[in-house]
């Protein structure tokens, strides 16, 4: 659990790494939620992948442990999807104005995330068996993104480009990646944790079945 | 529809089910050939409806494996459900149509391009020929198992699964049941049915197989005194 | 594989002609829920600007959750839907059976609605009747083909009834987009081609898309 401790260390440091980096010119200090708003968005996009993939082997194959990955992911989804979605319009209130706008990429996070939610739903609510159903609606929500995408978009946009980030200062961009690797870090530990949950939980029902036998 | 898919027994290997932490069915094992009637004896939840839907492919089993000839049911093509014919607790009929409507419906499904002609016939199996266009929810229950028997058996399945047919019949129509039955075995199907219902079995079954909580407790072959061997069943020691 | 479709879709037919219940209910549901928007909404006489797409589509959306999840409770009642799977027909043929059915049922009650809508709101829906069409069929194929495996998908589980909206609707995202966005292009006095154009682009490949998802997953997802 080395990982662990490399990564809580790094978020021990992190606010002073951000308060260390410039300060930008037109939006002062609420600009800084931009170094925890960005990575969790990259993490919230990487985990809804790694919960998609995982989901079609599941579908392909019928191994338990994809499931559980997928489980593990989907629920990282939707609490980085949180921290995105609530650190975003912080920021948009001083940056925009507003704390909410509709424009194509919140728009689209925001139903991604729905689709997250609703996968969490199934999967408690939906009886035994849900694990399949789940998978499938993780295919689906992922096959999504661009259609998501694209429709909103062609509806209405006004989100800063993505282009800002290569141009970044150093001063800024050291922050930024910092608090990049750390929230990636504590993606991976968060998702190992849960599936070995998980794992021990399916070890459990595996004593219960052998108990039964004679 | 091919009838090249045949096989001449089906067998039941240390097959097991479980949901969860519940197990249904545990390490079970038999053997069905062609031409004989088997009996799946126990109280309810001993895992017999379970065991019915593994041998129809609805579900995999957990454990063990099940054959139909030398074709394993993992690497089963689609045609083999067409040499399986089941007759569920639900009796699968829509109640909105017609008797000779389902009949002709499963049929079509089942790949008989003579549906028409094949409805008829079944009509006249069940004995309702003269009520083939009333509505099956206008029927009894006697009457509506009579369909769902025929719907199950108008492909001409190699293997019939029944799960409890005897219930609620009266007795002309049970005793209608067992004549068919037999008829099915005499043309080499082998049939495997669940049954709460002692006296009828008796003298009926090839092979009679008793579970207790998942578990097969005896095996009898050509059993008679079912309820004595029933009875000693339930409450003794495995035998198995 | 059409052969089964076809039969499937004939027994469905079949069946609703004789009690009518699905189409009795989901047109009355329909027309009920574009009254309630008419009361809540029209003011004066007039109803919102542009309203009139966005109202047309979510009766529709509303019709349809109603309809699939009827149709589905009514094999559940018999375990009729296992019978389907039992029997040798390929599962995907089963799946474009029952899609067909409710096709068939949702662009009924899209006739009904359509001039409903627009008289209600006195919207000119009617004026570019080609356009209109293939977007309202377009985007209906789409919500059902996903709304289809979705419904097939919840027959055995638990809370059912509400777990169909709540997973199908984020999913259908695209289409209500697409659809109002476009029915509303529609109803603007200069139609602009390059606009309607883009949206019926867009519903025809997420039609395409999903029905194909949603016929490679059906049989994996019956399965147990």
């Amino acid at each position: 659990m080395a990982v662990a401790v490399v990564c809580g260390a790094m978020l021990a440091i992190s606010p002073l790494v951000i308060a260390s980096a410039d300060y930008e010119s037109t939006m002062g200090l609420v600009q800084k939620i931009f170094y925890y708003h960005m990575p969790s968005a990259w993490i919230f996009l990487t985990a809804s992948i790694v919960c998609g993939v995982a989901s079609i082997r599941y579908l392909m194959t019928g191994d338990p442990r994809h499931d559980r990955t997928a489980l593990a992911a989907g629920e990282l989804v939707v609490v980085f999807g949180l921290l995105t979605l609530v650190t975003g319009p912080l920021w948009a209130r001083k940056a925009w104005g507003t704390f909410w706008i509709w424009d194509a990429r919140t728009t689209s996070s925001l139903v991604s995330w729905m689709i997250a939610c609703a996968y969490l739903i199934l999967r408690r609510y939906g009886g035994p068996g849900s694990e399949k159903l789940a998978a499938a609606l993780a295919l689906f929500g992922m096959a999504n993104v661009p259609f998501i995408y694209i429709s909103v978009n062609y509806w209405r946009t006004i989100h800063p480009a993505t282009s800002v980030v290569p141009k970044l200062p150093f001063t800024m961009g050291f922050p930024l990646w910092f608090c990049v690797i750390t929230f990636a870090l504590l993606f991976i530990v968060l998702l190992k944790l849960r599936v070995r949950v998980e794992e021990q939980q399916a070890r459990v029902d595996a004593l219960y079945l052998s108990l039964d036998e004679r | 529809m091919s009838l090249s898919l045949d096989f001449d027994r089906v067998t039941v290997d240390e097959v097991s089910r479980h949901f969860g932490r519940r197990r249904a069915v545990s390490r079970v094992s038999f053997v069905a050939p062609r031409g004989s009637i088997i009996g799946l004896l126990g109280p309810n939840g001993a895992g017999k409806s379970t065991l019915l839907a593994m041998l129809a492919t609805l579900l995999r089993p957990s454990g063990g494996s099940i054959r139909y000839g030398t074709l394993q049911a993992a690497d089963a093509p689609p045609e083999l459900r067409g040499r399986i014919g089941v007759l569920g607790h639900d009796l699968f009929l829509y109640p909105e149509l017609t008797a000779r409507e389902n009949l002709a419906f499963f049929a079509g499904l089942y790949g008989r391009h003579d549906a028409d002609d094949a409805a008829r016939a079944a009509l006249m199996r069940a004995g309702l020929a003269d009520r083939g266009d009333d509505l099956v929810s206008s029927f009894s229950r006697g009457m509506r198992q009579r369909v769902a028997l025929e719907r199950a058996l108008i492909h001409d399945p190699r293997l019939a699964l029944l799960d409890e047919p005897f219930t609620g019949l009266d007795e002309s129509s049970t005793r209608a049941l067992v004549t068919r039955l037999q008829g099915l075995r005499e043309s080499g199907a082998a049939i495997v049915l669940a049954t709460h219902d002692l006296d009828v079995a008796d003298g009926l079954l090839d092979e009679a197989i008793f579970l207790r909580e998942g578990r097969m407790v005896d095996s009898l072959s050509r059993p008679e005194g079912l309820r004595a061997a029933y009875r000693r069943a339930m409450t003794g020691p495995s035998r198995s | 594989m059409i052969r089964v479709a076809w039969l499937i879709l004939r027994k469905d037919l079949t069946v609703e002609v004789r009690s009518k219940e699905i189409v009795y209910t989901t047109l009355f549901f329909a027309v009920s829920c574009v009254l309630v928007f008419a009361f809540a909404l029209v003011r004066e006489g007039r109803g919102p600007e542009d309203g009139a797409a966005g109202i047309l589509w979510i009766a529709v959306m509303f019709a349809g959750n109603l309809a699939l999840g009827r149709t589905f409770e009514r094999e559940r009642q018999s375990e009729t839907l296992r019978a389907l799977l039992l029997a040798p027909a390929s599962r995907p043929a089963v799946y474009v059976g029952k899609l067909l059915g409710i096709l068939v049922l949702l662009f009924g009650a899209e006739l009904l609605l359509v001039p409903l809508v627009a008289l209600l709101f006195q919207a000119r829906l009617l004026s570019h009747p080609f356009w209109l069409t293939a977007i309202m069929t377009t985007g209906t194929v789409g919500f059902a083909a996903v709304g289809t495996l979705f419904a097939a998908m919840l027959v055995r589980a638990r809370s059912r009834d509400v777990l169909l909206p709540v997973l199908l609707y984020p999913i259908t995202v695209p289409v209500i987009i697409a659809g109002v966005r476009g029915t509303a292009t529609l109803l603007q006095p200069e139609l602009d081609a390059g606009i309607i154009r883009f949206w019926f682009a867009l519903l025809v490949t997420f039609d395409v898309v999903f029905v194909t998802l949603a016929l490679w997953t059906f049989e994996a997802v019956m399965t147990d």
